[in-house]
């Protein structure tokens, strides 16, 4: 029983987003579609242990739950036509429960449809990535409120208003038309980029959770991929994500301190997902057609392909830096090309730009502003002076894993010289 | 679907006569492309908000009070309801509702109308 719930389980997790899709599409309902599918999965389970498996596991959960939303229509005697409709359309997906070749061809436009629908932008983004999770990564309510630190009751909460809003304002299921597909794939993409760094960011939570939600961001962006491919934005981001996971187990240490990429042991670094980032970075570069997604895992690549910090060709990253903050300025972009630029052309260059910085005064209460400064500074050996940017730095984050890596370097500035 | 969308301009921020003909012109035009496509339901300007009065029950009694419910940097100041297909459709729509003149502030509500469902109900 145990082994059939873990076979169950793993179903589940593989071919959920798949199901609800296309049981979305026909009950036009979130909340029918998830009954059904729980349903289905339920009814396998008690079924398979008395029966035995079936020869094809999720063509018979997806014909069972296409039943179970005809049992529920039936029951809703008062909407006749609904009904109607569910049996037509149901009517060539169900009837030959063995023939999944013929089905995945709808399958895959039904998650398509459901990604943008998730992703819609007159949802907020909180209800979009909670959504997206939920329905195509098959997610539970627990799971998301715990990887995000919300309580539960928050969660759900979000999710019902996401899942009414849909049906009352009628945000159609629907791949958007050409006119509005950039602008919407772009959300798309910032959704899953979200989900993938919420994983990433090494602040706090259960680790176990965090490593889910960036398989879970990369999972569903290689379906975006596959889904439409050739889109060189959508290839770049899985790059980007790739390229980055393949660091996640070097950088925090097994004292839970945070390890700069200078640091790192890149023995340790995934060789399989470097290989398939720098592949598919490439592939997207090769279209000639560059966004935001493909200059940072370009920077991710440069770094990948070195094997130490010394090595790397800093001229190039901060290049690559510089043709970021045209297309998406921010300040953690204009830190890192200061950064870059004071690995390449000393650190007195990087000093340069971020006093540059500092006359706008829009950076003086950012922390990582004053830890880049610092940083600079040190390899000056300019002690005194790092000492206090360090101060600054901390005395304006409350990040237990940041204020850990400022508290080492000002240990490390102090017994050097014996002081602090 | 019929969506009603809420038209809300800076009532301070004045505009020229040129410019205010130039709304009009906007509006005209949006109204004559959706009677066109079949789905123009009614659209209407309404007089500024310092011609509002509100009406508020207290207590079993009536209180007016001069002026909109609530005091908000933009006010309402017209109204277009459309018979849309879906929300993509409205906001398609609401997009080219303009707001106010070029470049000031302002902005469109759109919420789906509730359709009660009734032998009485000419819309459904």
């Amino acid at each position: 029983m145990d082994e059939l719930r873990a076979t169950v389980e793993s179903i589940f997790r593989r071919e959920s987003g798949r199901i609800i899709a296309s049981l979305i599409r026909v009950s036009r309902s979130f909340d029918l579609a998830e009954e059904a599918m729980q349903d289905a999965f339920a009814a396998a389970l008690s079924h398979w242990s008395t029966g035995g498996m079936p020869a094809n596991p999720s063509a018979w959960i997806t014909a069972a739950a296409h039943r179970k939303l005809i049992d529920y229509a039936r029951r809703e005697q008062t909407r006749r036509n609904r009904q109607e409709q569910l049996r037509y359309e149901t009517k060539d997906t169900v009837s030959d429960p063995q023939a999944e070749g013929d089905m995945s061809a709808t399958w895959e436009d039904d998650r398509l449809r459901l990604i943008f629908t998730c992703c819609h932008p007159a949802l907020n983004e909180g209800a979009q990535i909670a959504l997206t999770l939920r329905t195509l990564g098959g997610l539970t309510t627990t799971e998301i409120a715990h990887a995000f630190l919300l309580p539960e009751q928050t969660l759900a909460q979000r999710l019902v208003r996401a899942k009414r809003k849909i049906e009352q304002a009628r945000i159609p299921y629907v791949v958007p038309v050409k006119s509005t597909l950039p602008e919407r794939l772009r959300s798309v993409r910032a959704v899953l980029y979200l989900i993938f760094n919420e994983g990433y960011s090494a602040s706090s939570g259960d680790n176990l959770i965090r490593r889910e939600l960036c398989a879970e961001a990369i999972r569903l962006t290689r379906t975006l991929c596959e889904l439409m491919p050739a889109v060189p934005e959508n290839e770049g981001l899985l790059g980007l994500m790739l390229l980055h996971d393949s660091r996640r187990d070097t950088r925090v240490n097994s004292k839970g301190e945070l390890v700069t990429l200078e640091e790192q042991d890149r023995t340790l670094w995934d060789r399989a997902e470097i290989e398939e980032g720098l592949r598919l970075t490439q592939l997207a570069l090769s279209r000639h057609n560059p966004g935001p997604y493909q200059v940072q895992a370009a920077i991710a690549a440069v770094h990948a392909e070195s094997s130490t910090a010394a090595q790397t060709d800093w001229r190039q990253i901060a290049a690559l830096y510089k043709e970021l903050m045209i297309r998406q300025p921010s300040a953690t972009v204009f830190l890192n090309h200061a950064a870059a630029v004071g690995m390449a052309d000393g650190p007195e260059q990087g000093l340069v730009l971020l006093d540059g910085l500092s006359e706008s005064g829009a950076l003086d209460s950012y922390h990582l502003y004053y830890a880049a400064r610092a940083d600079l500074l040190r390899r000056l050996s300019r002690r005194e002076e790092a000492l206090i940017e360090y101060q600054r730095a901390l005395s304006l984050t409350a990040n237990a894993v940041e204020r850990r890596y400022l508290r080492r370097r000002m240990n490390e500035l102090g017994a050097l010289h014996n002081t602090i | 679907m019929r969506y009603m969308m809420l038209i809300y301009s800076r009532e301070s921020e004045a505009a020229t006569a040129e410019e205010m003909e130039q709304i009009a012109a906007g509006h005209r035009t949006l109204m004559e492309d959706a009677a066109r496509r079949g789905i123009f339901r009614a659209a209407d300007p309404l007089e500024p908000a310092t011609t509002a009065t509100t009406v508020r029950m207290q207590n079993g009694k009536v209180l007016l009070t001069d002026g909109p419910f609530a005091e908000t940097k933009e006010q309402l100041a017209g109204y277009y309801i459309l018979d849309c297909e879906d929300l993509d459709e409205a906001l398609e729509w609401a997009a080219r509702i303009p707001t106010a003149c070029q470049g000031k502030p302002g902005c469109v509500e759109v919420r789906p109308i509730r359709e009660i469902r009734g032998p009485s109900a000419a819309n459904g």
